[in-house]
């Protein structure tokens, strides 16, 4: 395995390797929660919280956790940040831990979460750890911001409980229903693979600008 | 038992074990153990700081809830819902937190107004929890106000986003009749459903009326002899009356 440096450890999962834009981790919260902008905010700040809190310390404890144990250990630790988080949530703000419902308590089986501890987090130093976990959970609440603003614009014409569009709007109700959810992610998962395409189309001009679309000339 | 070195049983990307398994079962069993424990006793610690608040925003909900479906009374308090009746007392013994209760309010002479009862019952998607304001000598309601619902965005939680369905309850009659949208004869225990929500508006109705249809005999006994509140609000009383969380009966 190549080793990455401490940059492309914070960058990788924000935007190359997003975890539902790119590797379509996580997509339980994505689709059920992201009906308005606060609650993809805090659904994204609790996942943020448990994946790196976990992150932390897997890889602090990693030497010490026997490996025929580790994914038991792993979901011990995830679960108890979660369990950390709804609590925090339901005394702090009562409302949102509301709408999320079960939703927080779902974050312990978010692959999401133990793949990053399985893959990175309990084979590296805690510092590297930490910027993997925190680029990740950014990354993560990015995909959720925008799922969030998407649906809450179009099926309630509002921000953040703010009206965009007036009384004569007529909200698109599907947009905060479930299929909402997966016309949001559809829509963008093109965006996103369009735009990648154009990216990497733009590089292969830019290396080869007269031309290397036969194939035979690269060879 | 012999603890014996720990040696990894494969290369941690989930390629089968190259080894057999020497780690002593008692290690395993003992990280499995104090990383239990460890996490056990965080929670709990996290637990005790949260709880209080939780408590306290199940309380100020309540009391919200209460001061609307009961029209701001001056004051309020705790009846329990006994086998025998309903008691000013809570029955020998009972979790007076926990115990099923309804709630009486007081106008600022210390008369009581009429009673605010929770329900539950399920609905479209889950349950529905909601609480109202009765007059058992009118048999009327003040007002209805959902405190807790996972109906479909959009559609069933019209119940406490639609206003012409939320203020249809206020003085209406029992028991409620609900009619499709256009169908009311102008009789003065009739509500209109909601279109699109007619599970969630008739759980609603169904709600009231089974709980008006449970507790309205005691309900008028009660009334008929409940002593008069003092003439200015206690807030001991208040506090104690909403102790018991928005969970319905």
């Amino acid at each position: 395995m190549r080793e990455t440096t401490a940059h492309e450890d914070l960058i990788r999962g924000i935007w190359k390797e997003n975890p539902v834009l790119v590797q379509l981790l996580g997509l339980c919260p994505a689709l059920a929660v992201t009906n308005t902008v606060p609650n993809a905010i805090a659904m994204g700040l609790a996942t943020f919280f448990v994946l790196t809190g976990s992150s932390l310390l897997v890889s602090l404890l990693k030497n010490w956790i026997p490996s025929e144990v580790r994914i038991s250990a792993y979901i011990l630790i995830i679960a108890t940040f979660v369990t950390i988080a709804d609590l925090v949530l339901a005394a702090v703000v009562p409302l949102i831990h509301k709408e999320l419902g079960a939703f927080i308590a779902l974050i312990v089986v978010n692959c999401m979460i133990l793949g990053r501890q399985e893959a990175f987090a309990s084979k590296r130093p805690v510092g590297r750890a930490l910027l993997d976990a925190v680029g990740t959970g950014t990354g993560f609440m990015i995909a959720m911001l925008m799922m969030g603003t998407f649906r809450e614009v179009l099926g309630s014409g509002s921000v953040m409980g703010y009206s965009l569009f007036g009384e004569n709007f007529e909200p698109w109700i599907v947009m905060i229903l479930p299929p909402g959810g997966f016309l949001t992610l559809g829509f963008i998962l093109l965006a996103f693979g369009w735009w990648k395409e154009r990216h990497s189309e733009a590089i292969r001009v830019r290396q080869w600008p007269h031309g290397v679309a036969s194939g035979e000339e690269v060879a | 038992m012999k603890d014996l070195p720990t040696v990894q049983a494969g290369d941690g990307d989930g390629s089968p074990a190259s080894a057999p398994i020497q780690v002593a079962p008692g290690k395993l069993m003992a990280t499995l153990g104090i990383a239990g424990a460890l996490a056990g006793l965080v929670i709990v610690l996290v637990f005790e700081w949260a709880d209080p608040q939780i408590q306290a925003h199940r309380a100020a909900a309540l009391r919200a809830a209460v001061n609307d479906v009961l029209s701001d009374p001056a004051s309020y308090r705790s009846v329990y819902v006994t086998e025998s009746g309903l008691s000013d007392a809570p029955p020998a013994g009972a979790d007076t937190v926990n115990a099923e209760k309804v709630f009486l309010g007081f106008d600022a002479g210390g008369a009581p107004v009429g009673y605010a009862i929770t329900g539950a019952e399920p609905g479209y998607q889950d349950f529905i929890h909601l609480i109202f304001g009765y007059d058992p000598a009118t048999r009327r309601l003040f007002g209805m106000k959902v405190l807790e619902s996972k109906e479909t965005p959009g559609l069933g939680d019209k119940i406490y986003k639609d206003m012409d369905f939320v203020t249809g309850f206020e003085g209406v009659e029992t028991p409620i009749v609900g009619m499709k949208q256009g169908a009311a004869t102008g009789a003065a225990n009739e509500v209109d459903m909601i279109t699109g929500a007619t599970i969630s508006s008739r759980t609603v109705i169904e709600i009231i009326n089974h709980r008006v249809e449970a507790l309205g005999s005691d309900l008028g006994e009660h009334a008929a002899t409940a002593p008069r509140a003092p003439a200015s609000p206690d807030p001991a009383l208040v506090d104690e009356a909403v102790e018991g969380g928005v969970e319905g009966p």
